[in-house]
């Protein structure tokens, strides 16, 4: 065998200038070839750590050992055992903080592109046509509920239908795939990919609900009455917003408005597609996570001259996935780092015109591990902006805890659970993914959906609470 | 989807629609909405439940043509399917007796007041309704109205029927002239709804109003519906759609109205 690269065998991709202008995807993906001359960078560790790094627990030195021998089938029947989304996952996961920062050969050299190699596989399947799907038991005779049809819940309906429950999933949106859907950009995550994924869940005999608020059509109570059990997925629907004046100007979105009239309306391609979004020229988008990126890339897709990332703290402390920030770079997003701003103004018909900052420098360390930002005085400035997309977190949707009041919530309105079985306070009642964690990420929340399907299944199994 | 089952342009630009929706029919509360996507092109626009019969297990909206997405809405007809009818959405109207109730419905709020109506009544409220258009041809519902309310008073711009001027004149003139009310409802569009909370707010009545803001989702997860109730920004969507007139900040919303008025006549070339 060749002495293997100490780097990543680079992914083929768009070149930035192309990539701009339209809205289809930035990495094409390794090749077979190319994928087995990553896979054989992995040196097979006796105890392979990188396991321990991933929440929903892959086999991954096993199926890279199976793409390294040519064995993709083999490879992505592995794969799948533990996780039924790696096309997804592949994709949106922050595996430099997870799985491939475990990697050893991370120490003195890049590590295994641990998340390329499973998208692959994904990809590999998915190309060739017929998706395999896990062989469905006899019915148990047992119903769940599952409440959002993002993440978590797709990971719990289908674990379950693997054990024989019958599932209904329960969709608020006209689409099926939660923040798949509506939050990540076609871009990053092809919608036809999700579609294909959620097909499998169908072909798995999940009966699927759109168009259903839970909490307004039906209320958890009911739902109580009519299945075994109930798992809550509702995600992290009720954005925040900076409360500073001119807020509320014309021109200034919450992340979640800007992307869902892109994404899930499709306002990209209006008029074609009915719902309108505002394209500015001047766009700065407010955070620094994987939603602001998502922001400040759709902007310049949508005709921006400059996408500003307007972020309170330094580069380091940015919480977005590395891979996110370098293509925002190479796209041309401006980073305005140590700012915040403190107020947006006006034109005569209310709409934004400018927004001032606070400038900031980084002070001790605070609760989340990452230095505190602290305002300097004296040291505003202004910069004119046409449009605004604050992008700096969300709660958990309301609506299920407002009607349900015997849920019991932590303070800051997400839902408590029991982190070993996402037993909530509720008898039957499970809960995952954003709706206890406030805006996480689409592994957490696959990882949280894993942790209840097992709960459900053994609570289903033996009746006790 | 869901199936049409009636379907009548009642006067000019405003229709009525009639769709089947069981469990939405066996839930819905007065003054709650759907939102509705009349093909997968259209938007998502929020429409408030008129009437609902829980037994044929139908619901009822009254709509105003006023845009692409109502535009297609009133082009299908009995026997078509709707993409998406999603409720029912927000806040049902707080009912209680509360005495003597004016219930102001334009527009297609005329539609949106009867079943508040109802429920007023069956609460031992009397109630005025005040059912305001351009024009005598332009009014309907009335004998709907008519046969609930204690009292019907309409206003007409053109004074074709009833007083001549817009209903917050009549309103105004009434409370002028000593009619006392506990409490007004308003339903219609956004500069009627304010300028009722004008009219009744020397009076210091209680005054609600249903607001019909943006929205996409509906269920809180956007922020395109924001307004600010008493300084505090507020989701219509799940807050409301109901708010005391008197401590909504009129000057936001009203300009908030206008974000995509370019885009409106843009969506309108067919691609």
């Amino acid at each position: 065998m060749a002495k293997s690269s100490p780097k990543k065998t680079p992914m083929r991709e768009q070149p930035p200038k192309e990539r701009i202008k339209n809205y289809n995807e930035v990495p094409f993906g390794y090749s077979p070839e190319e994928a087995v001359i990553e896979a054989e960078r992995c040196i097979k560790c006796k105890k392979p750590s990188c396991i321990e790094g991933c929440p929903v627990e892959i086999d991954i030195q096993g199926f890279i050992a199976l793409i390294a021998e040519k064995k993709f089938k083999e490879g992505i029947s592995l794969l799948k055992k533990k996780n039924i989304l790696p096309a997804l996952s592949g994709r949106v996961c922050p595996q430099e903080t997870q799985c491939e920062q475990k990697c050893v050969l991370g120490v003195k050299n890049e590590p295994v592109a641990i998340g390329r190699l499973e998208r692959f596989l994904a990809d590999w399947e998915r190309e060739k046509g017929e998706i395999e799907v896990p062989p469905i038991p006899e019915w148990t005779g047992k119903k769940v509920a599952v409440v959002g049809s993002g993440p978590s819940g797709i990971t719990v309906a289908a674990d379950l239908a693997q054990t024989g429950h019958k599932v209904d999933l329960f969709e608020a949106l006209h689409q099926p795939g939660g923040v798949l859907t509506y939050g990540i950009p076609e871009f990053r995550l092809p919608k036809a990919i999700v579609l294909k994924e959620i097909d499998s869940l169908k072909k798995m005999g999940v009966n699927i609900y759109l168009n259903s608020v839970i909490g307004q059509i039906k209320s958890l109570n009911e739902l109580l009455k009519e299945y075994d059990a109930v798992f809550l997925g509702t995600g992290a629907g009720l954005p925040w917003f900076l409360e500073v004046p001119g807020e509320n100007l014309n021109g200034i979105y919450s992340s979640n408005e800007y992307l869902t009239r892109s994404n899930l309306m499709k306002a990209y391609l209006f008029p074609k597609y009915k719902t309108p979004v505002i394209k500015g020229k001047r766009v700065a988008t407010v955070g620094g996570g994987n939603v602001a990126m998502d922001c400040a890339r759709t902007a310049l897709r949508l005709g921006a001259e400059k996408s500003i990332i307007i972020y309170r703290r330094s580069r380091t402390e940015m919480p977005a996935r590395s891979e996110e920030v370098h293509h925002a770079e190479e796209e041309g997003v401006i980073f305005q780092f140590l700012s915040n701003p403190c107020a947006f103004i006006g034109d005569k018909n209310n709409w934004v015109r400018e927004v001032e900052c606070v400038r900031m420098k980084l002070g001790d360390p605070d609760a989340s591990g990452r230095r505190k930002p602290v305002p300097i005085p004296d040291a505003n400035f202004r910069m004119p902006i046409d449009l605004a997309i604050i992008a700096i977190g969300n709660s958990p949707n309301p609506l299920i805890p407002s009607t349900t009041p015997e849920l019991q919530l932590n303070k800051n309105t997400s839902v408590v659970i029991n982190p070993a079985n996402g037993r909530t306070s509720i008898k039957g009642v499970f809960a995952g993914g954003d709706i206890v964690r406030g805006g996480a990420t689409v592994i957490l929340a696959m990882g949280d959906g894993r942790i209840a399907s097992k709960g459900i299944n053994e609570y289903l199994q033996t009746g006790i609470w | 989807m869901v199936k049409i089952i009636e379907k009548e342009q009642i006067v000019p630009n405003i229709h009525c629609c009639v769709v089947e929706s069981p469990e939405i029919a066996q839930k819905v509360l007065p003054g709650q909405f759907v939102i509705v996507i009349p093909d997968e092109y259209c938007e998502r626009i929020p429409i408030t439940i008129s009437d609902w019969d829980a037994v044929k297990g139908t619901v009822t909206i009254i709509f105003l043509e006023v845009g692409t997405t109502t535009q297609r809405l009133a082009e299908l007809k009995a026997g078509d399917e709707i993409y998406s009818f999603t409720g029912p959405l927000g806040k049902p109207f707080e009912i209680d007796n509360y005495g003597t109730v004016a219930l102001v419905g334009g527009c297609y709020g005329i539609g949106s007041i009867y079943s508040v109506l109802r429920a007023l009544k069956e609460k031992g409220n009397k109630v005025v309704v005040y059912s305001e258009a351009r024009s005598k041809f332009l009014l309907y519902w009335n004998k709907k109205l008519e046969e609930i309310a204690d009292e019907v008073r309409y206003s007409t711009v053109d004074g074709s029927i009833g007083t001549k001027g817009h209903s917050h004149d009549r309103l105004e003139a009434d409370l002028k002239a000593g009619t006392m009310y506990n409490r007004v409802i308003g339903i219609g569009c956004t500069y009627m709804m304010y300028l009722i909370s004008q009219a009744t707010r020397p009076y210091r009545i209680k005054t609600i109003v249903s607001m019909n803001t943006v929205m996409i989702d509906g269920t809180g997860m956007c922020g395109a519906c924001r307004l600010v109730v008493d300084g505090k920004t507020k989701f219509a969507c799940v807050d409301g759609p109901h708010f005391d007139g008197h401590l909504i900040d009129w000057d936001i919303v009203l300009s908030r109205r206008k974000i995509y008025l370019e885009e409106e006549i843009l969506s309108q070339e067919r691609q």
